[in-house]
């Protein structure tokens, strides 16, 4: 599986991750030769398996639908790099 | 006086009690110790001596009170993956920048509700991605061991402490703190603690809630200790473990007195060795301390039983697919609005970039990328799905070894600690030394690593148990026996402590 600088722009996009030009050839090498070694899975005959979705087998806990906590907005907006009156400031979103 | 930072945990327990000392006392010997060896080891990010001496004089209060609790007093130190109320939390990252969370984590909430005394926060891999601790935004992380060359002279060239848990490992192995938390995704407990000659053990998956703990991969991630002897570990992981409404993977079954399991022995025990695990090219060494655990098992009255886990060798690429896929997800949060790093850009899709550009290192970004192609369109049942279906048979494995045996034993690295860059070139070659103790991440199993002894150049090597679902008892219990056997391992010279 080789992964060229295209995709690797594309994947960086999708993961809002800024790569320079040299960074790119880099992450090529280095993901085709990770992607490769995985790729060894396919000697795996895995028709008859089903994926795991759980590790630990219990019952998925139901809680009952009430309110626990709230009224905090001064602590959730505590750490954010804008705040203004409980709101995080942000970048323009809507022109 | 006696030097109080070499005490193990229940030693200072025992004089707590006796009040031969003080939680201060305790607590001053080991702030000392920081300020004189951290410089060195760089072990912990962010020492909290004023936080350290509060809790210390309110256990002091306790212990005159005769109401102790089961920590009451004890000096441990805290991996910057849990959050602490108030107190900076970076996961070792840039992105998190000077985050203080405005929330204790469980485990730590269950840790100061049984009395410890928090000494900081520990280094570790960012967001714990790595297995030499060289991937931390503050920086390396030394281990207190060094190497002896073949004239017997001790070298002084730096060795890693292993990772993601390399603060933990290193603080412990140089007594700046009893016994530390840490966390294991892929073998990020148990292979620092095996490069240090510490004992680490990360129990079943579901046993210690996560809550408040920074996420990497949630359904491979587990809390659990590291501290200096296998009695330590049993006391940590009884406090750290509970069942937790915010966590709803978390487990709701009562956690047992893992001390009192520790003198049961392991007569007529079954123990499983995978002839998997004897990978090529497998140096000498490690196959003499495998051999001698094996030894010390039988001559304590086990049963030694030849097993097979087939899919041993796919443990390790599946979990390179759904570790990073898992990271992905979860590290998409860091987009720097609510809190951390922000790095203003043109508009808002160029400032998220610009901000996870600059505040991711180069290993985190390099698993969100692979995450994100595995996740992608067109490639999901390819890679992810595939690795989930692997995973599937890789736990199957397991199960149908417990029909045979009680408890697994193999070597928990490959080799011994490396220098610092000897692997860091290639990511895979990095990847591998969790070839031993990813699977028991894949399958959700308790896993446990112990001292078993010295390579030729005098740094620790570590034996690792394996164990049935909630059966870490059978662990402790083994553990112990291979703990008397094999002995302690202590740092010959504390060179770190002469500035």
């Amino acid at each position: 599986m080789q992964v060229d600088e295209a995709t690797v722009r594309r994947i960086a996009r999708l993961a809002r991750i800024k790569v320079s030009d040299e960074e790119a050839k880099g992450l090529e090498k280095e993901l085709s030769g990770i992607l490769d070694w995985v790729k060894q899975l396919d000697e795996v005959d895995t028709s008859a398996v089903e994926p795991m979705t759980r590790v630990v087998d219990q019952k998925l806990k139901m809680r009952d639908d009430v309110v626990t906590d709230g009224e905090i907005a001064d602590l959730i907006t505590a750490n954010a790099p804008m705040a203004e009156d409980n709101f995080f400031v942000v970048p323009k979103v809507v022109e | 006086m006696t030097d109080l930072t070499k005490l193990t945990m229940s030693e200072a327990r025992a004089g707590l009690q006796k009040k031969s000392f003080t939680a201060l006392e305790l607590t001053d010997a080991f702030l000392t110790a920081i300020d004189k060896g951290n410089g060195a080891l760089n072990a912990y990010v962010l020492p909290t001596p004023e936080h350290a001496r509060a809790q210390a004089k309110e256990s002091d209060k306790r212990i005159a009170a005769g109401n102790a609790r089961s920590l009451e007093g004890l000096p441990i130190g805290n991996k910057d993956l849990f959050c602490t109320n108030g107190i900076r939390t970076t996961a070792c990252s840039k992105i998190l920048d000077d985050f203080k969370p405005t929330y204790e984590s469980t485990v730590g909430l269950n840790l100061w509700d049984a009395g410890a005394v928090m000494l900081g926060k520990l280094n570790n891999d960012e967001f714990a991605m790595g297995s030499s601790n060289e991937t931390s935004a503050f920086g390396n992380v030394v281990n207190p061991w060094r190497r002896k060359g073949s004239d017997g002279k001790t070298s002084t060239d730096k060795l890693v402490p292993g990772g993601s848990s390399g603060g933990s490992s290193s603080a412990v192995a140089a007594n700046l703190c009893l016994a530390a938390t840490a966390t294991d995704t892929g073998g990020s407990i148990r292979q620092p603690a095996a490069l240090t000659g510490t004992v680490g053990i990360k129990p079943t998956y579901g046993r210690c809630s996560r809550w408040g703990i920074v996420a990497f991969a949630s359904s491979l991630d587990q809390a659990g200790p590291i501290a200096k002897t296998v009695r330590d570990s049993a006391m940590m992981l009884k406090a750290m473990a509970s069942h937790d409404a915010k966590d709803t993977t978390s487990v709701d079954a009562p956690v047992p007195d893992y001390e009192a399991a520790l003198g049961k022995g392991v007569k007529g025990l079954r123990v499983g060795i995978p002839k998997e695990y004897r990978v090529d090219g497998m140096s000498s060494e490690i196959q003499k301390l495998w051999d001698d655990g094996i030894a010390w098992l039988k001559s304590a009255g086990a049963t030694i039983h030849e097993i097979s886990l087939p899919h041993t060798k796919y443990a390790l690429p599946a979990y390179y697919i759904v570790a990073p896929a898992e990271c992905s997800s979860n590290l998409a949060r860091y987009d720097g609005m609510r809190y951390g790093l922000r790095v203003n850009g043109d508009n808002l899709i160029d400032t998220y970039e610009k901000t996870r550009a600059a505040g991711f290192g180069k290993e985190v970004r390099r698993r969100i990328l692979i995450g994100t192609y595995v996740l992608s369109a067109g490639y999901y049942d390819a890679y992810y799905l595939k690795a989930q279906k692997v995973r599937t048979l890789i736990k199957k494995d397991f199960d149908d070894a417990w029909n045979s045996v009680d408890v697994v034993l193999t070597p928990t690295t490959p080799s011994p600690a490396f220098a610092f860059g000897e692997k860091s070139g290639d990511p895979l070659a990095m990847y591998l030394e969790d070839i031993f103790t990813v699977t028991v991440n894949m399958a959700g199993l308790p896993g446990m690593s112990i001292p078993g002894g010295l390579s030729s150049q005098g740094t620790p090597l570590g034996l690792q148990l394996i164990g049935k679902p909630f059966d870490e008892e059978t662990l402790f219990r083994t553990a112990q026996v291979i703990e008397d056997a094999a002995g302690r391992f202590a740092v010959p010279d504390a060179w770190w402590m002469k500035g």
